[in-house]
């Protein structure tokens, strides 16, 4: 109760944004033997889609007031990609880290960061939270989902552009098939994002020299007070069954549809796909 | 900034964080600008460290977690190659994988730089990554700072350390040193290939993490004047091949080409057969010496490391010199400090200091070898042929007596150089290195 009248008073948004550290690279290599992603020796960044959700992210608390927390879960390493996010103007990091943690899909993930949501919104009440619409490394498109289920939140996914924030409510453009929508929606919300959003701003020195200065929480399994079983590899069903890459497809021919070209295509069409014949003249022709 | 230091150093290589790590342990503010996305980003070389003299700057560097060791060196070649054979020369010691452990050991300057520099941050250096220094600020003559391409990017200090590497635009710019000679610099390539540690170990008869190095010459680089190396990483194989710049504008040819022929040698291919290539990166070396050494200090700042040309080239140390000068530059640094004084007579400690160690006077010692090289082309093309000649007569065995046999050497010898050209080359080879 009294967070929410402090809230009308100050409108102050608190945003909390997931991320995540992927390799550089979408052509990363694939361990014929146990099916699973080598990462050793591909430089890892901060997931592209992730930094336009902080740069979204800072942009709205500067026009509105607030304040902006980003998490990822992962390996101690993700340090870095934490402080790229410092770096464009975040105002906290919290780094999940425990080996409990390992070999999550995106159930165990979206279990995991809803817990640390949780957490921080038993202290400061979290409003926003964005994400990027998917990850580079594997596309799925589902921990933010996955996160608004599980938080109860609104959720409204690709992101497009955002039209106006107020203390309790946003309006936002979303592309779906064929066009775009406009909707709005109270607090608490869920937002994935898309590219065209904004590229993050080049940070000026004194915001570089914060990031690197400034101390990133880490938080474990208990910290988050989770069930184990819903953790890591424990809690994920998802298996891989096979990790290919798609065939190269040769280019078609070209048909030069000036001369005879067309008739000769014809022709040799015909020639080579009975079937087709069959189907377009029926049995009898 | 607002913020002021007491120190800003220019460039995260061996150089730069040597002397932050020595001037964070003293407690002096330091600030370190790195324009690469994180220390080494940027760094490429053949990869050999020495223990002794990084030792001076992190007394217990094995006991670091993480250190980034690749090989513990027992063994140095030495190949004199003509385009299809090669002389072989190797010293093992057993005292190196004992007693003398990590003397000389490979790592991947990637890996490494990045961990170096976190030994500086954890000792409270502040390192600054993805950001490029344009300029110095300078007033009233002597250097107060940095100017660096961010927003309100200016750092001010009491002093700068310019660390950038061989490439220092910024000394450059500033007038501190001339701009790069292309007969000075030589262009090298780098190719990084995978091969599994069993196989290492097996192809170069080595165990427990142990390795080789192999230093090339001869006709390595199509006739030029250049150097190859290969050492043992430990589950891949660094192969780079190195030629004057000058020379490379010269002859046209590619770097690549070369490597690719390199790779192909007979003494080489065998070495890396099945592996498969990881990275591939150029860069160059200072191989000018003595002579192309700018002024290494004036008013409010030093100089260290490559961008003070300090390269040993016939024992390929530099990222050594890079470290020792480094640190050198923190202790003048230091005492300065105590009296507040940054003018270069203050400063000029440092050349002493230089001058009284092994830095200065290796380069003295070698200061005419660059120029031996690339004033004496038969070593990289009709000494080989001659050497090639000279073991395919005496190790094929056929009716001729070894007399005929010693007899054709000395006539090919004769005729494609001639003795006295012979006897001149050797004396002032030795004369270039004495
Ligand atoms: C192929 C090859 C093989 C080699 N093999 C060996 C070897 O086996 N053993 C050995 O001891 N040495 C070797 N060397 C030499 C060694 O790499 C160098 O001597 C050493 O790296 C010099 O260290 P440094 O700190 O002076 O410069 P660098 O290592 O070049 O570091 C300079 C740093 O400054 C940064 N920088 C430059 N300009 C700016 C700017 N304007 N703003 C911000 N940052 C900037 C760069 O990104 C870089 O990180 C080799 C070199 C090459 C090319």
């Amino acid at each position: 109760m009294i967070t929410i009248v402090l809230r009308g008073i100050f409108c102050k948004l608190h945003i909390v944004c997931c991320i995540k550290q992927v390799p550089d690279t979408t052509q990363v290599k694939i361990d014929p033997q146990t099916n699973t992603l080598i990462r050793t020796g591909v430089e890892s960044i901060c997931n592209p889609y992730d930094i336009v959700a902080v740069e979204a992210a800072v942009k709205l608390a500067e026009k509105n007031g607030g304040k902006v927390t980003v998490i990822t879960m992962g390996p101690p390493q993700a340090d870095s990609a934490l402080r790229d996010c410092l770096a464009v103007g975040a105002n906290e990091a919290i780094l999940l880290s425990d080996r409990a943690f390992a070999g999550a899909d995106t159930l165990a993930t979206s279990y995991t960061l809803s817990q640390a949501v949780k957490k921080i919104s038993a202290t400061e009440q979290v409003d926003i939270v964005i994400c990027g619409k998917q990850a580079i490394d594997g596309d799925t498109a589902q921990v933010g989902p996955g996160l608004a289920t599980r938080l109860g939140f609104e959720q409204i996914t690709y992101i497009s552009e955002v039209i106006s924030a107020s203390k309790d409510k946003i309006r936002v453009k979303r592309e779906v098939d064929g066009g775009s929508e406009i909707i709005e929606t109270k607090y608490p919300v869920l937002m994935t994002v898309e590219l065209e959003l904004g590229l993050p701003r080049y940070a000026s020195l004194p915001e570089l020299v914060r990031s690197v200065r400034q101390e990133v929480k880490v938080w474990g399994a208990v910290d988050i007070g989770a069930n184990i079983e819903q953790l890591g590899l424990k809690g994920s069903p998802t298996s891989v069954k096979e990790i290919f890459a798609p065939k190269t497809r040769t280019g078609g021919a070209v048909i030069d549809a000036q001369g005879n070209g067309v008739n000769q295509f014809l022709d040799t069409f015909f020639q080579k796909e009975p079937e087709v014949v069959k189907e377009i003249w029926g049995g009898g022709a | 900034m607002n913020e002021t230091f007491d120190v800003a150093i220019v460039g995260a290589g061996p150089a730069g964080i040597s002397a932050a790590i020595t001037l964070a342990n003293a407690g002096i503010k330091t600030v370190v600008v790195e324009r690469g996305e994180y220390p080494g980003a940027k760094n490429m070389s053949g990869g050999v460290l020495y223990g002794h003299d990084l030792g001076q700057i992190l007394p217990d560097f094995t006991k670091i977690p993480g250190f980034p060791i690749e090989r513990n060196i027992i063994e140095s070649r030495i190949w004199y190659l003509s385009k299809e054979a090669g002389i072989s020369v190797g010293y093992r010691d057993s005292i190196f994988a004992g007693e003398r452990k990590q003397n000389v050991f490979t790592v991947g300057r990637a890996k490494f730089d990045r961990w170096y520099a976190d030994q500086a941050r954890k000792k409270g250096a502040l390192i600054v990554p993805a950001t490029v220094v344009l300029d110095l600020i300078r007033e009233n003559g002597r250097v107060t700072g940095v100017q660096t391409g961010r927003a309100d990017g200016d750092i001010h200090a009491k002093v700068v350390l310019i660390a950038d590497g061989v490439n220092s635009r910024l000394a450059v710019t500033a007038g501190f040193r001339p701009d790069v000679k292309p007969e000075h610099v030589a262009l090298a390539v780098k190719e990084v290939i995978e091969l599994a540690p069993e196989i290492i170990d097996q192809r170069f008869g080595v165990s427990d993490g142990n390795g080789v190095t192999t230093e090339i010459l001869g006709a390595v680089a199509g006739g030029m004047d250049g150097v190859g190396v290969l050492y043992t990483n430990k589950a891949s194989i660094s192969l780079a091949l190195g030629a004057n710049l000058a020379d490379f504008s010269k002859t046209k040819l590619k770097p690549y080409d070369l490597i690719e022929t390199f790779k192909k040698h007979p003494m080489v291919a065998p070495l890396i057969a099945g592996g498969k290539s990881l990275e591939y990166t150029a860069h160059w070396l200072p191989e000018g010496g003595y002579d192309t050494m700018p002024k290494l200090y004036g008013d409010g700042y030093l100089i260290a490391g490559d961008s003070a040309m300090l390269f040993n080239a016939p024992h390929r140390e530099g990222s050594n010199l890079a470290m020792l000068s480094g640190k050198m530059a923190a202790d003048t640094i230091i005492e300065a400090m105590k009296t507040g004084d940054f003018s270069a007579k203050s400063l000029s400690a440092y050349n002493t200091k230089l001058s009284e160690s092994k830095i200065l006077q290796d380069m003295k010692k070698y200061r005419g070898f660059g120029g031996f090289l690339y004033d004496h082309k038969e070593i990289f093309e009709t000494m080989p042929e001659i050497v090639q000649f000279g073991g395919r007569e005496l190790l094929t065995v056929n009716a001729e007596s070894k007399k005929t046999k010693q007899d054709k050497i000395i006539k090919k010898l004769r005729k494609d150089m001639g003795i006295p050209r012979f006897v001149r080359l050797m004396w002032s080879g030795f004369r270039a290195v004495k």
